[in-house]
């Protein structure tokens, strides 16, 4: 397939702008000169059927999960609701500034205020910031509140975090770009904390231990309130990724297990989308006794009162009344009971993002919340969990593991790859390869790293039951295939447009170009 | 694996002749990083410590610390496993070594594993 560059001819035109409606300067007269380019940019110049059959042919090669089951464990690829996209597309949500003063912004200010109240219900927390992008920046915002905390309590010697062996990556990056230092705590047989490690690692320097619950062996750590317990006698403060979430909504609050921050991946448990659909967001969500340290901006707000006393509250009211009237609509701003603004906590660590965060993302998740309801979020977990029990229980005779095969699961399972490696020398990556010839993309491999071979598989509640057959069919159809022809396993992929991928030379030799 | 082998629990050898010790990874780590794709080793005279990172190795499948099995200044650097990391995959007892340490402490010997221990470690490993 050729690129969109490579099809261009000069001249060529897909569409014809119109007259402008405004005045026309030259641009010299709008930019310094020393700033205006020398020569035209070098962008391709197609016809609409070649742009509109080259960017159909890219989204036919493109796989989501629109239109392949993605069970890649630990990023949650559930279903992304289509409403969620007509909706924030609304223009009263499209066509809004961040430079709006907040009286003409009270709709978005309003949802990302309720979005808060609903993930402090859904943590048993007690105070948000929204404004983290993704979920790695939301570790590091939770963890430079906790650093301010330490900080104001004259606790600077705390320079440690408490890790399992089990975590993400992100999690010992995000303390180490906080200029605190990762300690790995290791995890005992049955895939739980091993406290005795932890206790003999637990002092006066510990800041933090930083937990993903349930961990990710897809198991919750059945001495998680001991665990906090211990964590909280030494003076420090359980921070948990929530990258896990989907398998405890309405199930149990994290508050309640000792948690003192959480961070949440609405692109994860709240069903926005992943990479190419819109950013992530981390929001996260913490204890009273942290909230002074939230970063900026802080969403509140303020009871509208009716009446003509000279009360702020009032103005404001009759401020945005005469804003909306100019607009012709009076009616939404009489209903108004609330005035949202932002607000600075006051020992706040600053500012880690441009404007209010990442808002695209922050509507998606309110509406998918609101249109689930607290039953409804309770029952995505419910069936989240069944269905990765459902996966285990049908592969873990196929793929045995000494540790994360033995216990019921939570939303996840990891499986191994061990016996084929054993039995034939087929890898966990030919067989990952070999799931994209029948038709699934393959899900999280090699991780979590104290598992060998790990196969990490993430169904989520949004997949049927067919569904799920089909993909375990197919995985005890590859663990034949590893005994009585391994060679077609190791060469696999043999459907797609690109076969096996190089990855140690693409690794060693990095050359990006797209002519040969 | 030859008997005048020193071994560690996180899978790095250490072979010590006089007071110099030869240091890389198993071939069981290596078999078990799969093929290399970065390599990161101290220059001369950085002093090491027993059990401590002395580089970082990353494959296609993780990245991971390697650890001192003693403590001493590296007094050697194999600079060609860093062009070519071939090597650690296909000889990582023999052209694929890293780095030689001036042994700081020989006492420190008795922590690391002979080779019969070594061996048991890896087949629980392996599962």
């Amino acid at each position: 397939m050729k690129l969109i560059f490579e099809q261009s001819q000069p001249g060529r035109s897909a569409c014809a702008l119109p007259k402008p409606d405004v005045p026309e300067a030259p641009l010299d007269k709008l930019v310094p000169a020393q700033y205006l380019r020398q020569s035209p940019p070098g962008l391709p110049e197609v016809d609409e059927l070649t742009l509109v059959r080259h960017y159909t042919e890219l989204s036919r090669r493109n796989v989501g999960v629109d239109n392949v089951f993605y069970p890649l464990g630990s990023c949650t690829m559930k279903y992304n609701p289509k409403i969620n996209e007509t909706l924030a597309g609304l223009s009263g949500l499209n066509e809004i500034h961040p430079y709006q003063p907040e009286e003409t912004v009270q709709g978005i200010l309003q949802i990302i205020y309720e979005l808060g109240e609903c993930l402090k219900e859904i943590s048993g927390l007690d105070a948000v910031s929204m404004a983290p992008a993704a979920g790695a920046h939301g570790e590091f915002t939770g963890i430079k509140t906790i650093k301010a905390f330490h900080k104001a309590n004259h606790q600077e010697q705390r320079i440690q975090v408490l890790i399992p062996d089990s975590a993400h990556g992100t999690n010992p990056a995000s303390v180490a770009f906080c200029g605190y230092e990762p300690v790995e705590i290791k995890s005992d047989a049955c895939g739980n904390v091993d406290l005795a490690d932890l206790k003999s690692k637990l002092n006066d320097r510990t800041a933090a231990i930083m937990l993903t619950i349930p961990n990710t062996l897809g198991l919750f750590d059945e001495h998680m309130l001991k665990i906090a317990e211990m964590v909280h006698q030494s003076g420090a403060l359980v921070y948990m990724d929530g990258a896990n979430l989907n398998a405890l909504m309405g199930i149990v609050k994290p508050a309640d297990l000792g948690v003192d921050v959480l961070h949440f991946n609405l692109h994860k448990t709240f069903a926005t989308p992943h990479g190419g659909g819109g950013p992530g967001a981390g929001p996260i969500a913490v204890t009273t006794k942290l909230a002074p340290f939230l970063p900026v901006p802080v969403i509140t707000r303020e009871p509208l009162k009716d009446g003509k006393s000279g009360d702020t509250s009032v103005l404001k009211k009759q401020h945005l009344y005469s804003l909306s009237r100019q607009k012709g609509d009076t009616s939404s701003i009489l209903k108004m009971e609330h005035f949202y603004t932002f607000c600075c906590p006051d020992q706040s660590i600053g500012r880690i993002k441009g404007f209010y965060g990442n808002i695209n993302v922050l509507v998606k998740a309110y509406i998918y919340i609101r249109m689930l309801g607290a039953e409804g979020l309770k029952k995505a977990s419910q069936m989240a969990v069944l269905n990765a029990n459902y996966i285990l229980s049908q592969l873990k005779e196929y793929y045995p593991s000494t540790c994360s095969t033995q216990r019921l699961c939570m939303h996840e399972c990891v499986l191994s790859g061990v016996k084929q490696m054993k039995e034939s020398g087929v890898k966990t990556l030919d067989i990952a390869k070999r799931l994209i010839d029948y038709g699934f993309h393959p899900p999280t491999i090699y991780f979590p790293l104290i598992v060998h071979e790990a196969l990490m598989i993430e169904p989520t509640e949004t997949e049927s039951k067919e569904t799920l057959d089909g993909f375990i069919e197919a995985m005890k159809q590859i663990a034949k295939e590893s005994k009585d022809n391994p060679q077609l396993v190791k060469s696999a992929p043999q459907t797609t447009v690109v076969k096996r991928l190089d990855e140690v030379k693409a690794a060693r030799e990095l050359v990006l170009r797209y002519q040969p | 694996m030859s008997d005048s082998l020193y071994y560690s629990q996180t899978h790095e050898w250490a072979r010590v002749s006089r007071d110099v010790a030869t240091i890389g990874i198993t071939d069981f780590a290596a078999q078990q990083l799969s093929d290399l794709i970065h390599l990161e080793l101290p220059k001369p005279k950085t002093q090491l410590k027993q059990n401590e990172p002395l580089g970082e190795v990353e494959s296609v499948k993780t990245v991971s610390d390697i650890n001192s099995p003693l403590s001493g200044e590296v007094i050697e650097r194999n600079d060609s496993v860093l062009t070519d990391l071939n090597k650690v995959n296909a000889d990582p007892f023999g052209a694929g070594w890293m780095v030689k340490v001036k042994v700081a402490n020989p006492a420190e010997l008795k922590n690391l594993l002979t080779e019969a221990a070594y061996k048991k470690l890896c087949e629980t490993d392996a599962h």
